[in-house]
């Protein structure tokens, strides 16, 4: 297990129903002649958590990007919560409300504070009283451990504060599935290990999450399926513990053994 | 030093070191001089050259200004007195031509038992700007209104201004120090009025007019709240549609009407009285404030998905930049002319101001669609991730971020504008620079004045544009927030 991760991990509430959450379907995407996605077929159940890993290049980011539609699919079928991503906004925006995403460099609004980084989509997408919102808003703070920063702004953070705001601000939206983009990836060791204690809490409270991430040692312990891409495709995809101990695939084998080797 | 440290390293620091002052050679007015002005042989003799340059210039410009004569009816009158004072041969400014003629700068040809009524509109103007300018600080609002209160009511009695206007002008200034201290936003219901109001003290007339104006958004606004039941896109045909008509075949009859009922008219004055700086403040003001949003929603259709939208942007754009101000100036004199029905009455300082603002708009959108493209991707990616919609993206993430990283251009932008507005001399209105003057020059007793009235214009924008550009300073600072 990495070093990052050092606290005990409960996995009592980390049950997986048999509610279908994503449901993607002989899914293809091309930037312009570039083939980036081929043939993706994934169901991801309510409560799964799913590591992607891959080298890079290999089409993580894209992956995850459509299914809240950051990035739009050419072919086949993409179904969050039960709504078929089409170009239909209404859909869209319905997706990206009930799906939180966390991005590697935070994205956090440098012109509004923590707090109000928080606040903006409850209250003007969902609506939610000011006073509400902020309520909920200090609660997940407080949840990441970072209450007191409330009203500063994200300049005055440091990255891995930054990036569990990130985290708070996705939570305020109450979503049922969180994508996490490489969070920690950008960040210095140390940080890294209170980003991943976050990510683990939210994963004890049975949240769906979809992470893309090269922290094995996070997937090994948290991860109930591990999807291996390469050059566009699911390769691999394993428990994890059969993943990491027993790959399949020679890619797979070279691939871990080049970022576990050393 | 704590025992771990002490552990690991084999040095502790037993006592800490004072804080000291900087070498003696770091500091002082001699290493400045030596480092910025003598720093080598070329420095040195540029530093030299520019002393002798500047003394100069003051040495020349210092005489002249020296001799400065403020009493004089005339030119001739002026000379003799510099004459007389400085001895046979010396130059002096005459200023006396400003201090006879500031009216005329300020004014135009505006009559002048109603100048209280530029005077006021341009004093309750900070009533509506200070909640915009100011929002954050109160302070400098009460600093402004309550300068602004003393200076305007003082003018107003100066210019003896009817009694009911006096107060109701005490009341809008003192109200509006007493809102401003209170509930900053409140006062924006006067800033939207304002543009109104201002229309019908400056040019006169009823008011009916302005408020039939207003009528019109107000109805649009009922048949888009009507019509968005049934289709979003109907509902902003409606709203566009029923506003112009309103507008266009209504409104008119309408103020005429209520006119006979309930008469709220003062006397009216002609576009053609306007002049000076009244002038230019009048069409650079409305310019600024309708080409700052204009510009905005140039620059975001610019950098739309719909091709029919890009495309009319981009052309828009391209063609009102390619084209001198000057040319669209002749066109809203003289082309519009034959284009509308004869007997039409389509005012020039009206017709002016549309041209001046869509040629401002057009920088203004390149200058914020640099700002729009400044933006990391990021930005964007994170506002459509907590899935708010374009309008409300635009609105709350991106035009707050982009507007300010464009501050120094939109400044820019205005002020080469307001200096712009002199060129409508050309269509025969009168700016303060050049017809101003040459109305000065064409009486007997100033002919073949030059220097003063241009050196006074001068100094007016110079003050005026300084102003502008201090502000974007301080705008900047205030909204400075990456703290690193
Ligand atoms: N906007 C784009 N236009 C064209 N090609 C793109 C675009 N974005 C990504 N690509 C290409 O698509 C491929 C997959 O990109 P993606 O960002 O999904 O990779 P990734 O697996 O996330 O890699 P990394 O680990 O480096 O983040 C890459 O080859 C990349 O060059
Ligand atoms: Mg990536």
């Amino acid at each position: 297990m990495s070093e990052a991760i050092t606290r005990e991990i409960d996995r009592s509430q980390m049950q997986v129903s048999d509610e279908v959450a994503i449901e993607i379907n002989a899914m293809n995407k091309w930037y312009g002649t570039f083939h980036v996605l081929r043939d993706i077929n994934l169901t991801v159940h309510r409560g799964e958590r799913i590591v992607i890993a891959g080298p890079s290049g290999s089409g993580k980011s894209t992956l995850i990007r459509c299914i809240n539609r950051l990035e739009e699919h050419q072919s086949g079928k993409i179904v969050v919560d039960g709504v078929e991503l089409t170009s239909d906004i209404k859909n869209i925006d319905k997706v990206r409300s009930e799906v939180g995403m966390v991005f590697q460099h935070f994205n956090l609004f440098p012109h509004l504070t923590i707090l109000e980084n928080c606040t903006l989509a409850p209250i003007w997408v969902r609506k939610v009283p000011k006073r509400q919102a902020e309520e909920t808003a200090m609660h997940y703070l407080t949840k990441v451990k970072i209450p007191d920063q409330a009203h500063k702004y994200p300049g005055q953070l440091s990255g891995g504060q930054q990036q569990r705001v990130a985290i708070a601000r996705s939570l305020c939206m109450k979503p049922r599935i969180m994508l996490f983009d490489e969070p920690t990836s950008a960040l210095d060791p140390e940080m890294i290990k209170e980003v991943l204690d976050t990510m683990i809490e939210l994963a004890e409270e049975g949240m769906t999450m979809l992470c893309v991430t090269h922290e094995m040692g996070f997937a090994q312990a948290v991860a109930n399926r591990v999807i291996f891409m390469d050059q566009g495709q699911i390769v691999e995809q394993n428990n994890p513990y059969d993943f990491f101990n027993n790959p399949q695939s020679e890619r797979t084998k070279l691939f871990l053994s080049q970022i576990l080797g050393h | 030093m704590s025992d771990t440290h002490a552990q690991t390293v084999s040095f502790v620091r037993e006592t800490m070191i004072e804080a000291s002052p900087p070498p003696e050679k770091q500091a002082g007015a001699v290493k400045w001089l030596r480092e910025n002005l003598f720093s080598g042989p070329v420095n040195t003799a540029l530093t030299l050259l520019a002393i002798l340059a500047i003394w100069f210039l003051i040495n020349h410009f210092w005489n002249w200004v020296a001799h400065s004569v403020w009493n004089a009816n005339s030119l001739n009158e002026c000379r003799q007195i510099i004459r007389d004072t400085w001895g046979e041969g010396s130059t002096g400014a005459c200023w006396a031509v400003i201090r006879e003629r500031w009216n005329q700068y300020t004014f135009g040809f505006y009559p002048m038992d109603l100048y209280w009524r530029p005077t006021m509109s341009f004093g309750l103007l900070f009533v509506a700007l200070a909640p915009v300018l100011f929002s954050e600080s109160r302070k400098i609002r009460r600093i402004v209104l309550a300068v602004a209160a003393v200076v305007t009511l003082a003018s107003m009695i100066q210019l003896n201004a009817p009694t009911p206007w006096l107060i109701f002008a005490a009341i809008v200034l003192i109200g509006g120090l007493i809102i401003s201290e209170r509930n900053n936003s409140w006062l924006l219901v006067f800033s939207l009025l304002y543009p109104f109001l201002g229309v019908w003290w400056l040019w006169g007339g009823s008011l009916w007019g302005p408020i039939m104006v207003i009528v019109g958004p107000v109805l649009g606004y009922i048949a888009w709240k009507l019509l968005g039941r049934i289709s979003p896109i109907l509902a902003s045909v409606g709203m566009i549609g029923v506003t112009l008509f309103w507008w266009l075949a209504l409104a008119g009859r309408a103020a005429r009407d209520a006119e006979n009922i309930l008469s709220l008219a003062i006397t009216p004055v002609n576009s053609d009285r306007f002049g000076g700086f009244l002038l230019s403040t009048t069409i650079g003001i409305a310019a600024i404030a309708i080409s700052l949003p204009l510009g905005i929603v140039l620059a975001l259709a610019r950098r739309s998905d719909m091709f029919l939208v890009k495309s009319l942007a981009v052309m828009f754009i391209e063609f009102i930049r390619g084209v001198p101000l000057i040319t669209l100036l002749f066109v809203a004199s003289l082309l519009l002319n034959y284009f509308l029905p004869p007997g039409t009455n389509f005012d020039i300082i009206l017709r002016v101001i549309i041209m001046v603002t869509i040629f401002a708009a057009a920088y203004m959108a390149e200058v914020i669609r640099g700002g729009l493209a400044a933006l990391p991707k990021g930005q964007y990616e994170a506002a459509d991730a907590l899935g708010l919609d374009y309008w409300k993206a635009q609105r709350l993430i991106i035009l707050p971020q982009a507007l300010k990283i464009s501050i120094p251009g939109i400044v820019s932008t205005f002020i080469g504008m307001f200096k712009d507005t002199t060129l409508v001399t050309f269509v025969g209105l009168y700016d303060p620079l050049k017809s101003m003057s040459d109305a000065v020059r064409a009486s007997t007793a100033w002919k073949g004045i030059y220097w003063e009235p241009y050196i006074f214009v001068g100094a007016i924008f110079f003050i005026i544009c300084f102003g502008m550009s201090r502000y974007s300073m301080y705008l900047e600072r205030r909204l400075q927030r990456d703290h690193r």
